[in-house]
């Protein structure tokens, strides 16, 4: 903690103090305090639902505390709207970026902030000014660009200008790098450090402890709403970091003994996909896949791998090459179905578990047998045996630490990480020869991810096969013996686990070798 | 030669006068949509405005006050779709739909209340209505081949209400496209967060943008009602409001486009009316059912297929709740 007697003493831009907020019966942020020094870099992190974000949309407007007091440069302030946070200087770059896409780059920057009624004066005044912003922090924006047609790291920039345009002095970044390649982090980190040394404010909302260790100066660790620490961030490591967040210890490396690979369970020999618009979105791979070994996809999203997972498990028709599966050859004439597949021994846990994985509005039971519901031991004669389904999946909820354990509930009131839980646990438990499992921690804590990575290693060492696809590079590389890298629908790369690193993978995945 | 040009002039005379209810909604359509607002209430606006501008003008006798009167009413229809969908998020359809049964219901009911004569107003003329304006020098100009035609066939001798549907789109064009007013209209019908976050009230640039939809139904209404006929009858908006929805769709949701399907759609309809009863060369009388329907056809087809990818603002139909 900051000693109040040592705070005056250093230049303290923003400080919270004993911030309250109640959603309903959630008690979001309790009793929160927080002092936030000029031109440093100061990270935020927890898991989620520990109130980062309310806190920050506390402070920049959008929601109001129910107790407590704001101070901005030493003055307290009452902050009741985003634009009002602008006033006192604070900027906001959301998650999901607040940008018009059809609009071009300089509209969406004056938007809101107009000068008058005819547009052009306002535009013409934007563009000199963005020069001038261009100048100081080389962000590479092209004012005339549509944004719609941009890269995602291209549009937080956007983001990070219209907060400048509007005279911000502390900008909040909400969990900034999770759409992008890891070459964009890199530069956002450049425009980050680029901001401090022109003495800006920067508040960093994260879940990933390298960012934290990478970037910051300062570092306030928030669990149940609450604040845990704070503390210079050279005074601290990840994994007592990990253990803050959490509230217990957390194995962050991934333990993995070598095994043997066995037989050949899948094979894919110049595979093809065309999409409904017509573009070719998988062009022509071929890889196996052995039992008891995990390969991993890596890749930008939209490069292809939700189209291949999806023509692996038979929702998406093959266009060209075949796809071998035991001993059964898949092509275009002899598509494969996907409720004979999964009896052979497939499983899936797609990437997007609330549109494709589960039906949020069934009860967690139901969602818990699907696919799965004409095994004898669910169904009777005519009707599903309720007792005998509300049973097995208490079991497996308390086997898969599925939080809470009370299959009854409705499947949307779990939160992420136990909704993918819920889906593991159902497609793991059949012990299938192949498991093809996307994005399995996208949007997970911290504390889940470990568990389900040791739930898929375990799996591996029965001498089961995975084919798993993630754009968490970290996640692919700690999982996988093989990793295939996919650009622009092509393997770009194929690294043995133990040759690989991130710069390598990161270079490929944006397409650059 | 000559025969099939004043053929061609009647024809083009009769497409200005069918497109302008067309375009009047259209474009009331379009600031609705463009604001991310549904309104398939454009029928009902529509229909409440001729109702309300000929029961007025049949009262006071001033075609004025009629116009007036069918501003009001429109402007209030456009305030309740506003009330239901966006001070309380409901269906924008429903209420769209629901607008247009209790008008087609109220109206002739009130007439039938006020008037006495069948859910009709009674016939209106002199100042009740507005006349046509004639252009100085018709009677010489006239005289002229081809120039005579075009001078007092198209361009003159139409209500003031053609000209005003065609002076509104470069205005509207230019709201649109060049005013501050615009860009806000256009960013709520794409990303009301955007607009919520850089300090703008959602809710009131979509009251402002149904208001003037109100304000644009109402001269279509009124055009219907005490222009291009004598009084208000049941149901006389007949599916110009659809058809208008479809011209926009058709359109782009673009005024410049938006006016060219209007036209398009009111030129089919002025030949089906001219090709009633029409030998033609090789075929025969065509069934007059048939050439009715031509229109329908048409535009079932146009938008089925040959619009192209027609993206609607991203946000249309969407009711605005701030996330929690």
């Amino acid at each position: 903690m900051i000693n109040p007697a040592t705070a005056n003493s250093k230049n303290i831009i923003l400080e919270l103090k004993n911030i309250d907020k109640w959603f309903g019966h959630v008690h979001a942020n309790q009793d929160v305090s927080i002092q936030i020094e000029n031109s440093t870099i100061h990270g935020i992190i927890g898991e989620n639902g520990a109130g980062k974000s309310t806190l920050m949309s506390i402070v920049y407007g959008y929601y109001q505390a129910d107790k407590g007091s704001i101070f901005v440069n030493g003055k307290e302030v009452f902050i009741s709207s985003p634009v009002q946070a602008l006033n006192y200087g604070i900027g906001m770059v959301h998650q999901h970026f607040k940008l018009v896409e059809p609009f071009t780059v300089l509209e969406n920057i004056i938007l809101g902030a107009e000068t008058g009624t005819i547009l052009e004066n306002s535009l013409q005044s934007a563009r000199k000014e963005l020069k001038r912003l261009e100048d100081d922090y080389s962000l590479n924006v092209n004012p005339d660009s549509v944004v719609g047609e941009l890269p995602v790291g291209i549009r937080q920039r956007v983001e990070i200008l219209k907060a400048l345009y509007r005279g911000a002095n502390i900008f909040i970044l909400d969990e900034p790098t999770g759409v992008l390649t890891p070459q964009e982090v890199d530069h956002l980190f450049k425009i980050l450090k680029s901001l401090k040394k022109q003495g800006k404010t920067i508040i960093l909302i994260t879940h990933k402890l390298r960012e934290i260790m990478d970037l910051t100066d300062n570092v306030t660790v928030m669990r149940q709403g609450r604040v845990i620490n704070n503390k210079p961030t050279k005074k601290t490591n990840k994994e007592e970091l990990a253990e803050l967040m959490v509230g217990r210890s957390v194995l962050l490396s991934v333990n993995k003994k070598d095994k043997k690979i066995g037989r050949k369970i899948l094979s894919v020999n110049n595979l093809s996909i065309i999409d409904e618009k017509n573009i070719e979105k998988v062009k022509n791979i071929s890889f196996d896949i052995h039992e008891g070994e995990i390969i991993g996809i890596a890749g930008v999203a939209g490069n292809g791998q939700t189209e291949l997972l999806e023509t692996l498990t038979g929702i998406r028709r093959i266009n060209d090459g075949t796809i071998k599966f035991h001993n059964k050859t898949f092509d275009n004439s002899n598509p494969i179905n996907a409720k004979e597949i999964r009896k052979n021994g497939l499983a899936h846990v797609p990437e997007d578990r609330q549109r494709m994985g589960l039906v949020t509005s069934f009860s967690a039971n139901e969602s818990g047998i699907l696919g799965y519901q004409d095994l004898n031991i669910y169904k009777g004669k005519i009707f599903l045996k309720k007792y005998a389904i509300l049973k097995d999946m208490y079991d497996k909820f308390k086997r898969f630490d599925v939080r809470p354990a009370n299959p009854i509930l409705k499947t949307s009131s779990f939160s992420g990480g136990n909704q993918q839980k819920i889906v593991l646990v159902r497609e793991m438990d059949q012990e299938p020869e192949l498991l093809i499992v996307g994005q399995p921690t996208r949007g997970v804590d911290i504390g889940a991810i470990e568990f389900i990575h040791k739930q898929l290693i375990e799996l591996r060492n029965k001498g089961k096969a995975i084919l798993l696809v993630s754009v968490e590079l970290d996640e692919v590389l700690s999982l996988s013996d093989k990793i295939l890298v996919m650009f622009d629908g092509k393997i770009v790369g194929k690294i043995n686990q133990k040759d690989a690193d991130e710069k390598t993978l990161g270079l490929l995945m944006a397409g650059a070798k | 030669m000559l025969e099939y040009f004043t053929i061609f002039s009647l024809l083009i005379d009769s497409t200005l006068r069918i497109a302008t209810p067309l375009v009047f909604a259209a474009l009331a359509g379009l600031f609705a949509e463009r604001s991310g607002v549904v309104d398939i209430g454009l029928e009902g606006k529509l229909l409440g405005a001729a109702f309300a501008a000929a029961a007025a003008a049949a009262i006071t006798g001033s075609a004025f006050i009629g116009l007036f009167a069918g501003i009001i009413c429109s402007v209030f229809l456009s305030l309740i779709h506003g009330f239901a969908c966006v001070t309380h998020k409901g269906d924008q359809v429903v209420s769209g739909m629901a607008i247009n049964i209790f008008v087609a219901g109220i109206g002739p009911t009130l007439a039938l209340a006020w008037f006495k004569l069948g859910g009709q107003t009674p016939q209106l003329s002199g100042d009740a209505r507005f006349s046509p304006l004639h252009f100085p020098g018709e009677e010489i100009i006239a005289n002229i081949p081809y120039i005579g035609l075009i001078y007092s066939e198209i361009l003159s001798g139409h209500n003031i209400f053609v000209y005003l549907a065609f002076i509104l789109i470069p205005i509207v064009s230019w709201i649109v496209y060049k005013t501050k007013f615009g860009l806000q209209l256009r960013a709520v019908g794409e990303n009301p967060e955007a607009v919520d976050t850089a300090g703008i009230s959602v809710d009131w640039m979509r009251y402002k943008a149904l208001i003037i939809t109100g304000l644009l139904c109402g001269f279509g209404g009124a055009y219907i009602s005490i222009a291009q006929n004598a009084g208000f009858i049941r149901n006389m908006s007949a599916g110009q409001g659809f058809l208008a929805l479809a011209a926009l769709i058709f359109g782009k949701w673009k005024p410049g486009l938006t006016l060219f399907a209007c036209l398009l759609f009111a030129f089919t309809d002025a030949l089906q009316a001219r090709l009633q009863g029409v030998a033609i060369p090789g075929i025969g009388v065509i069934p007059v059912q048939f050439i009715q329907a031509l229109p329908y056809i048409l535009t079932v087809i146009l938008l089925a297929g040959f619009i192209g990818k027609a993206v609607a603002p991203k946000a249309s139909g969407i009711p605005y709740i701030k996330e929690r």
